[in-house]
């Protein structure tokens, strides 16, 4: 009898864990092909089809290690926009300013940043609308 | 009847397809055009005249003074843009980049980019974006000059849209065309610049009419 219960349990278990990592995924999935069409509509033409950049004119998105470090500021760049600062990409330094989308909501630019964060050689997972909304809540 | 009409439709562009694979591929001359008469040998001929670039007088980023004498015996591909667009711009010259690497060491063969922006795209500007962009050497020039002279070049000559609108995203109203005009100073193509299929058919374009044998040169 006990064995069964424990048995239960432990089926029950499974199924909840792979339930959740399955909803994990559809959520990635979903952030992750919104995300596309926002960056085709708002940010390919500048930063490219697979966000190569523009020659010294405009940055990639390839650095995978400034965005891991930069990536509560991510959501402020993109919002905001960047005024003549001098930004280093891949080792090269890119200067000029980058326009602000502040029509983009936060739930858009989570999609974005996941979209961003998992391809041209990134891998940062999923970056939900909770931590974008509260990132972008501290943009200074 | 109207079947009548619908074969014959479909026969003339038969023999319009035909006629047009008869021989080597030809680009179309484009712009506006005027019938003139004139007398040669006696006899009265009515001629075409196809619309031409006129002069102009700009800056390249060298500071060097660049008019259409600058551009003789040269095919070229001509746009509008400003350094701090921040729409079509960018993709406009990632494509343009592609005609620059395929035709830089042609010695007949040149880019010329217009500023609708001369205020701000001063010649040190416009010197700092091509070595950005990774330009050098005298195959693309990055011209810049008075507003009006390059808006009525735009306008009336290229026969492209260009204006200042404090409207619209950086301020300027502009289509991406890459306008293609041959050695008589005839526009010969317009290819969407953001389009990279329509820029590789400009490529191919090039090389067409490169091969075009210089026949009545208007000087």
């Amino acid at each position: 009898m006990k064995l069964r219960i424990i048995a239960f349990i432990g089926v029950l278990l499974c199924v909840i864990i792979a339930s959740c990592q399955s909803e994990a995924e559809q959520d990635f999935k979903r952030y992750y092909t919104g995300g596309a069409i926002i960056y085709k509509d708002k940010c390919q033409n500048c930063h490219g089809a697979k966000g190569e950049g523009l020659s010294n004119l405009i940055p990639p998105l390839t650095d995978t290690a400034y965005l891991k470090k930069n990536k509560a500021q991510l959501g402020c760049f993109i919002k905001y926009g960047i005024k003549e600062t001098i930004v280093t990409i891949n080792g090269k330094a890119y200067e000029g300013a980058m326009p602000a989308n502040v029509d983009l909501t936060p739930i858009e630019i989570a999609k974005l940043l996941t979209y961003v964060g998992n391809s041209f050689g990134n891998k940062m997972g999923t970056i939900a609308f909770e931590e974008a909304d509260a990132d972008l809540a501290r943009c200074k | 009847m109207k079947k009548l009409i619908g074969l014959a439709l479909i026969a003339l562009a038969f023999t319009a397809c035909k006629f047009n694979n008869a021989d080597k591929p030809k680009l179309p001359i484009m712009g506006n055009r005027d019938a003139v008469t004139k007398t040669i040998n006696g006899k009265e001929v009515v001629d075409t005249v196809y619309q031409t670039i006129p002069d102009f007088k700009f800056v390249n980023q060298y500071g060097d003074t660049i008019t259409q004498k600058s551009l003789k015996g040269d095919i070229y591909v001509a746009d509008f843009f400003f350094t701090t667009c921040p729409s079509i711009c960018p993709i406009m010259h990632r494509n343009m980049l592609n005609v620059y690497k395929e035709f830089k060491n042609m010695p007949d063969f040149k880019i010329i980019s217009h500023t609708i922006d001369p205020k701000h795209d001063s010649v040190a500007v416009m010197k700092k974006y091509a070595d950005k962009l990774g330009i050098s050497g005298n195959s693309w020039w990055l011209l810049q000059g008075n507003k009006e002279q390059t808006y009525d070049l735009g306008q009336k000559s290229y026969l492209v849209a260009v204006k200042q609108d404090d409207g619209t995203p950086g301020g300027y109203v502009h289509q991406g065309w890459f306008v293609l005009v041959d050695k008589q100073k005839r526009i010969r193509g317009y290819y969407d610049g953001t389009d990279e299929k329509q820029v590789a058919k400009l490529i191919e374009d090039i090389k067409i009419l490169r091969t075009e044998v210089n026949t009545g040169i208007a000087q």
